[in-house]
């Protein structure tokens, strides 16, 4: 019973944790004014908020008799492609050119997101004359 | 023999981790949803290895868990800073910076989890590869030392993935 009741304020105290980093996320979106600082705030704050929450809802299963290991899951799977959707956000807002210009990469051409074949035809016939 | 197995178990890891996410899914322990895990690890690799040729030949699993508590540790300490900026530093004091990372790893797969770590780290976002895969960019919000974190992520990340995937 009191383990019940243990695993009860835990469980508070992680949602608690993890609806501030969710808050401090939605503020660092509204607040910043830059595409690319903006993507910040979520992809990092929100691993920790949402996990903080997948945390309370196993602690409040596992008091109630029922464990479960969904959640395990759920976070396993956040962490595998949020990085992705932040690349694809990062690369729009490079393409669109919302956002300041990266410095060239020093040891090959252009960054991949810059590279069309437009570019290698109008550069291709000036890249070979020395 | 070894043929046989390569032809039969493509992707060993990916086997392994099929069938476990299989037997979260259901949430329960029983032997026969562990063999139908282990039937599905089996036939999706075997299935899908036409579309995804050249597997790492070396990866040594036993470096990369003390790799994994090092990210995750990073990922505490990271949403902490990262909280800490937002709330305090204003705009127009706010420095984010892009910095370039040259790259010593040549695998796809490497470079992949390399962009990930960073993307999940202290204030940084992998945001795209050059055009043959010899650098990464990278932003950060907010640094005033650009070249120290780029020796970080060279020094933290990259020299412990060149171990695990050599």
């Amino acid at each position: 019973m009191t383990l019940q009741i243990v695993a009860t304020y835990a469980a508070a105290v992680c949602l608690l944790i993890g609806s501030a980093f969710v808050l401090i996320g939605v503020i660092g979106l509204l607040k910043f004014n830059d595409p690319m600082t903006r993507l910040h705030a979520p992809t990092k704050v929100g691993t920790i908020g949402i996990g903080m929450l997948l945390l309370a809802a196993m602690l409040v299963a596992a008091a109630e008799g029922d464990p479960s290991a969904h959640e395990l899951l759920i976070m396993a799977f956040l962490f595998a492609t949020a990085p992705v959707s932040a690349h694809f956000i990062a690369k729009v807002a490079i393409h669109q050119q919302s956002c300041e210009a990266p410095p060239p990469p020093p040891r090959d051409d252009t960054w991949s997101t810059l590279n069309s074949p437009d570019r290698k035809m109008a550069e291709g016939p000036a890249s070979g004359a020395p | 023999m070894r043929g046989l197995y390569r032809s039969l178990l493509p992707h060993p890891f990916l086997t392994i981790i099929l069938a476990l996410v299989w037997i979260l899914l259901q949430n329960e322990l029983t032997a026969g949803m562990a063999v139908f895990g282990l039937i599905l690890g089996i036939v999706i690799p075997w299935i899908t290895s036409i579309w995804w040729p050249g597997t790492p030949k070396a990866f040594r699993i036993h470096r990369m868990i003390p790799y994994t508590f090092i990210v995750l540790w990073d990922i505490i300490v990271a949403n902490i800073e990262v909280a800490w900026i937002v709330l305090t530093v204003p705009n127009a004091k706010l420095k984010p910076a892009w910095i370039v990372v040259p790259l010593e790893l040549r695998q796809p797969e490497a470079i992949t989890v390399l962009a990930g770590t960073i993307t999940l780290t202290p204030g940084t976002v992998s945001a795209d590869l050059s055009d043959e895969g010899h650098s990464l960019l990278v932003h950060v919000l907010h640094t005033d030392d650009p070249d120290s974190v780029r020796d970080d992520i060279k020094t933290r990340y990259e020299r412990r993935l060149l171990e695990i995937f050599s």
